[in-house]
């Protein structure tokens, strides 16, 4: 179908970049990007990817919008306190894009249904804040095959990386496994400053637009680093995928999804 | 000798092992970081033993669980 004038309008950006083009703009209104967790780097990201035109959105997350979010998790507003995040969030969406679906899971992924959740979209965006999530995030992304981008913040710091399962390296490649209860500071003890969740958010809304446009390189093999306090970015080049992974190596030791207990940070 | 870490050029002493290092970096949750030394993962049980060479390049991953 062609574009209608006022997608031509409000695509013109998109479509004047030689990298995306009317091409591009159609890969993103015909893709799909699921987002776990509707917080600081989930907000950013859903704002991206909705004003972006993506066609389908899945934004997953249980929990309910209070005060303590508001410093940073941006799809969400004063009048939204008490709301399900995952309401308030779809409401911003439509609000900025009313074009893209929205498709809202108002509950913890967990082992028994996140593979069939994630197997309906096309590219994942990890926005969680605990590990416990992280790795099952992972986990069912390599299982079921599904790029995804991993990210994490902590006060003036954030990370992130891109994993094409079984194609370059992935999380656990990288962390192994979970760390302890309460051994690495969670953003609740610690904390984050907000404009870093913004930050970090975007670059995975960057990396859903560059893997469904197919433009530029992939923060694949690579995890990029960035401290605001120094203003340094930096890209750790990692070690090929798999070798000893249990998860994404040839002869995996975890053949099946785990639900860790305790979240390292439950950050309200 | 010089080496690199996190991208930056640093002096240290000849023959450094990776754990002088962590404690020189001020490595936060020692523990639980990964090592990886011109681009391939070092094993937790050597970080007493290797010692590192002129102009290697280490990198210190770090858990980050943050998110929301
Ligand atoms: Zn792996």
């Amino acid at each position: 179908m062609p574009f209608t004038d006022e997608q031509l309008e409000r695509y013109s950006r998109h479509i004047i970049l030689k990298e995306i083009g009317v091409k591009g703009q159609k890969k993103l209104m015909n893709g799909s990007v699921l987002i776990i967790g509707a917080g600081g780097l989930g907000a950013p990201a859903a704002m991206y990817l909705a004003a972006a035109g993506v066609g389908r959105i899945g934004i997953a997350d249980a929990d309910v919008v209070d005060l303590s979010n508001l410093q940073r998790q941006i799809i969400h507003t004063t009048a939204d306190l008490g709301k399900p995040k995952v309401e308030s969030a779809a409401e911003t969406m439509k609000a900025i894009n009313p074009e893209v679906e929205v498709e809202t899971y108002h509950e913890f992924l967990t082992s028994s249904n996140i593979l069939d959740i994630v197997k309906k979209y096309d590219f994942v965006l990890d926005g969680t804040d605990n590990f416990p999530a992280k790795f099952l995030i992972n986990d069912a992304c390599v299982m079921a095959d599904k790029p995804f981008s991993h990210a994490g913040i902590l006060r003036f710091k954030g990370q992130l990386m891109t994993i094409i399962p079984h194609q370059t390296p992935c999380y656990r490649c990288v962390f192994k496994t979970m760390p302890p209860k309460d051994a690495i500071p969670s953003c609740k003890e610690a904390g984050v400053v907000g404009a870093m969740a913004g930050v970090i958010g975007s670059l995975q809304a960057l990396e859903a637009v560059k893997f469904l446009t197919g433009a530029g390189e992939l923060l694949t093999g690579k995890l990029l680093t960035f401290d605001a306090l120094n203003n340094k970015f930096h890209t750790i080049v990692l070690p090929p995928r798999g070798e000893g992974c249990d998860v994404c190596s040839d002869h995996p030791k975890i053949t099946e999804l785990i639900d860790y207990e305790q979240p390292v940070c439950s950050l309200k | 000798m010089r080496i690199q870490v996190s991208g930056e050029t640093k002096e240290v002493k000849d023959g450094i092992t990776i754990s002088e290092l962590i404690q020189e970096e001020k490595v936060e949750t020692p523990e639980y970081v990964s090592v990886s030394v011109n681009e391939e993962f070092i094993q937790k049980s050597d970080f007493d033993t290797l010692s590192l060479k002129e102009g290697d390049r280490v990198e210190f991953l770090y858990f980050m669980g943050g998110g929301r």
